[in-house]
């Protein structure tokens, strides 16, 4: 019997690990992994204090966050960073807006080796090693961009590969976007 | 009107999956023997059906009918052809009906070949894949038609494919991979069948073991192509990157391998027959879920598929209706079909149980990291996910062990092995491998302790694999009579060849991941740069024109000592409609070293450009060794014992009659 009882549970593991499998995906449902948790939207950029990846004794804060900007998240080991690289050489070629880059999650090496490849779009260079500012950020992998108004404020947040076509119709008309309008939107 | 033909044919299909699925279980139980016959015909007929909308689908790509939104998204007027068919399965609408296109042609193989079969496990097997289709048909019909039209006023032109999927790769990439991935829909038709009739044996799994590996086969080959387009298209050189979709093929494919081995042992010994039942419905599962992670937008992914809740949620349902219902009928059934046969800690049995049991707990931590974001959610540990660094860890602990058993697997016999012979054989095979390993680890000085340890683990595994699996080969052909030489089946050399793969593709992973050399360099026109030993001589570059893009080329001359080598052309495309740059790498390939020339930017108020130049050592040997797997998968497939006739020897009751047969005889794979 005892056996019998122990070989029963034994075949009854497969399906209360999928039953548990399909509760966790059912609760990933419909939590748009690229939609920024609401809370954020309208908010300041979050507190931080980084070291710079060109001048690693150099520090910078979110005073030093001049918006309207983006904040391009970026790491060398994140294959579509490298898709959506060229499109920033060009935007900063255009100077139109600021870009700051956040290294998310890299090696220094490894980061200088990227920007030696590829050039450099970037105004400054955020080092977030441990990731700490990315979690503040609610950042969920790489590439993602924010972008911020005037104010500092998080008025958009697009997860995924910038090109033209994002630029244009996504980041580019929310750079001029007030808080306000915003707030009385929601 | 071709669109709404192939709208109306969709329907039809479903009506027949319907009658399909529905009529031979009702007959079954009701003992009404019509309703049982008519399975086979409703299978062709249903497949009939859905060729007429997947051809409907290709002609509306065809003609350019962007009155079709699906087309209007993902096609353009001066769009190559191969690209316009194949732009088919560029979007999640399309990439559905290949699906089920794939479904309904694996269903009509089983209805064509499984004339052996016991009727009544073929009709409920038929009835099984029914249900299926039922399930993905209302899934098109209902929430993603690929028919949509955009009336009255459709676009001129349409918004053309993505530039990154105009590639001869994605003519052939997904076709293969679907194919893999349905076709383990007959392995678990065929053990919910067995569950059904609480009959698994030795038969049974004779019955599998082909259709098994047909699947296995080209799934092999479509996460090979995948990883080689990236490869050459979008990896910079890369050509794994843990991606939740490559991941979603993969899972499948470990299963899968640990299925067919574990098949092995229910045909040759009746052993595990409840495992091999439960690694049937999870090959399938994963499959399944790897359809849901794609579509249903819980995870990001670079393979941007449209993310939509209401789909998500169908695939969920349907998932948790097919593979709930298998678990539940496998719970319920599972101890009546189990029987433990005897078996020594040395034996063939054991180490195909460790196989198994590495290849599956490799699939299960694959699961876990792909699906961290969504644990860490729900956790509210704060939205997180784990990178390459995990799985290459998890994944390199796991083979390491697995490979060095994968030598020795073919040797030991079922049963039992004694210590001593298995030490006796593998010796001149370690003699062999270590010190090949400690030589090319003496001749790469230049790395780091880690580094060398290794590529010493690396060269160690794939010669010790090689040496052990053509030491078998040779004993075993030369045998002491002629007789025993003829007993060796296709089956037997088709286990060898796919393990040397096997050995080809570690070896390729392992030196390049260590041994490349990538350099990025300024060069002026007719400068000269030196990369591994090779010269790169830039002559420049010239505009040319496509026939939806405009680009340009870049010329490199490669020489080593003053040799030719190669001429490089790579080139930057922008295309017309997306506005899109593309850069188009130039690669020379050997079985060798690849290297890979890609054109960076022009550097400002300068004739320089940025240049990208990789020598890659060994990265052929990945592919390669995937397209022996797949041949040795195919020349196993040709074992004659798959295309006797069974029938004669069918009886009801053969629970463990194998015992008899090929305990001697080593031939499995």
């Amino acid at each position: 019997m005892m056996i019998q009882s122990k070989r029963l549970f034994l075949y009854l593991l497969p399906l209360a690990l999928f039953v548990g499998l399909t509760l966790l995906l059912y609760s990933g449902l419909g939590k748009d992994p690229t939609e920024l948790d609401s809370q954020l939207i309208g908010q300041k950029i979050p507190v931080f204090s980084k070291s710079l990846l060109f001048k690693p004794d150099a520090i910078i804060t979110d005073k030093d966050i001049k918006g309207p900007a983006l904040i391009n998240i970026w790491g060398s080991w994140c294959p579509a960073c490298y898709h959506e690289h060229p499109y920033f050489m060009e935007l900063a070629k255009q100077k139109v807006v600021a870009i700051y880059g956040l290294n998310y999650k890299d090696g220094r090496a490894e980061a200088l080796k990227f920007i030696q490849k590829l050039g450099n779009p970037y105004d400054q260079i955020i080092v977030d090693k441990n990731g700490r500012l990315g979690i503040d950020l609610g950042v969920y992998g790489a590439p993602e961009t924010f972008v911020i108004n005037h104010e500092n404020r998080i008025v958009y947040r697009h997860v995924g590969v910038v090109n033209a076509q994002v630029w244009e119709t996504l980041l580019k008309p929310r750079l001029t976007q007030q808080t306000k309008q915003l707030s009385d939107r929601e | 009107m071709i669109p709404e033909i192939g709208n109306l044919a969709l329907s039809f299909a479903l009506a027949i999956a319907l009658i399909q699925f529905i009529l031979p279980l009702v007959g079954i139980y009701a003992n009404r023997w019509r309703w049982i016959l008519i399975a086979g015909p409703a299978t062709m007929v249903q497949f009939f059906f859905v060729f007429i909308a997947f051809l409907s689908l290709s002609w509306s790509f065809y003609v350019d009918d962007f009155s079709v939104q699906f087309v209007a998204l993902h096609s353009y007027r001066s769009l190559p052809v191969a690209y316009k068919i194949a732009a088919t399965w560029g979007g999640h609408e399309g990439a559905l009906l290949l699906w089920i296109f794939m479904l309904s042609f694996w269903s009509l193989a089983v209805a064509l070949f499984s004339n052996q079969l016991p009727s009544m496990t073929r009709a409920r097997v038929l009835s099984i894949l029914g249900g299926l289709a039922v399930g993905f048909l209302s899934f098109i019909l209902f929430t993603s038609n690929p028919f949509d039209r955009i009336l009255p006023d459709f676009p001129l032109d349409g918004r053309d494919l993505n530039p990154l999927l105009q590639d001869p790769g994605m003519v052939i990439h997904p076709p293969m991979l679907y194919m893999g991935y349905v076709g383990f829909s007959v392995a678990f038709a065929f053990a919910i069948t067995a569950l059904m009739e609480g009959r698994i044996d030795s038969l049974w799994a004779r019955w599998v073991r082909p259709w098994t590996l047909a699947a296995w086969i080209f799934l092999t080959a479509g996460v090979a192509l995948g990883s080689w387009w990236a490869y050459y298209e979008l990896g910079w050189g890369g050509w794994w990157f843990w991606d939740p979709v490559e991941n979603a093929s993969f899972m499948p494919w470990l299963i899968g391998t640990s299925l067919l081995h574990s098949l092995a042992a229910t045909e040759k010994r009746g052993v595990f027959k409840a495992w091999t039942v439960l690694l049937a419905i999870a090959a399938f599962s994963f499959s399944l879920l790897g359809t849901f992670l794609v579509r249903s937008g819980v995870l990001t992914s670079v393979h941007a598929f449209a993310n939509d809740p209401v789909r998500g949620t169908y695939i969920l349902a349907f998932l948790g209706v097919v593979v709930g219902s298998s678990l539940t009928l496998f719970a319920a059934r599972a101890s009546s079909v189990s029987v433990s046969g005897w078996f020594d800690w040395l034996s063939k049995e054991l180490l195909l149980l460790l196989n198994n049991l590495l290849l599956t707990v490799a699939a299960v931590m694959i699961l876990i990291g792909t699906l961290f974001p969504i644990f860490a959610e729900a956790f509210d540990w704060g939205k997180i996910s784990v990178g390459p660094p995990y799985f290459n860890l998890i994944f390199t602990t796991l083979m390491t062990p697995l490979v060095f058993l994968v030598g020795l697997g073919p040797m030991v016999n079922w049963r039992q092995y004694s210590m001593a012979q298995l030490g006796r054989k593998s010796l001149v095979a370690a003699i062999v491998a270590l010190s090949i390993g400690l030589l090319v680890t003496f001749f790469e000085t230049q790395h780091v302790a880690m580094d060398q340890f290794k590529i010493f683990l690396g060269v160690f595994l794939s010669v010790w694999l090689t040496s052990l699996a053509l030491s078998d080969l040779l004993t075993k052909s030369r045998g002491k009579s002629t007789a025993k030489f003829r007993k060796l089946s296709a089956s037997y050399y088709g286990m060898h060849l796919a393990h040397i793969g096997l050995a080809f593709t570690v070896l390729g992973v392992v030196l390049t991941s260590h041994l490349s050399i990538e350099k990025n360099l300024r060069v002026g026109v007719n400068q000269q740069v030196s990369v591994a030993g090779y010269q790169f001589k830039f002559e420049g570059v010239s505009d040319f024109n496509g026939s939806n893009f405009d680009g340009i080329k870049g010329k490199f001359i490669v020489t080593n000592d003053g040799d030719f080598v190669a001429e490089l052309q790579p080139e930057k495309r922008r295309y017309h409609a997306s506005g899109q740059w593309m850069t188009e790498a130039a690669i020379d390939p050997a079985l060798s070293r690849d290297i890979y020339v890609a054109l960076g930017e022009q550097l400002p108020h300068s004739q320089d450009w940025a240049v990208r130049i990789y020598v890659k050592p060994f990265v052929r040997c990945i592919w390669f060794g995937a397209l022996l797997m797949a041949l040795g998968g195919t020349l196993a497939m040709s074992d004659k014992r798959y295309r006797k006739k069974v029938a004669a020897k069918f009886s009801p009751k053969t629970k463990s009659s194998s015992n008899s047969e090929n305990i001697s005889n080593n031939s499995a794979a």
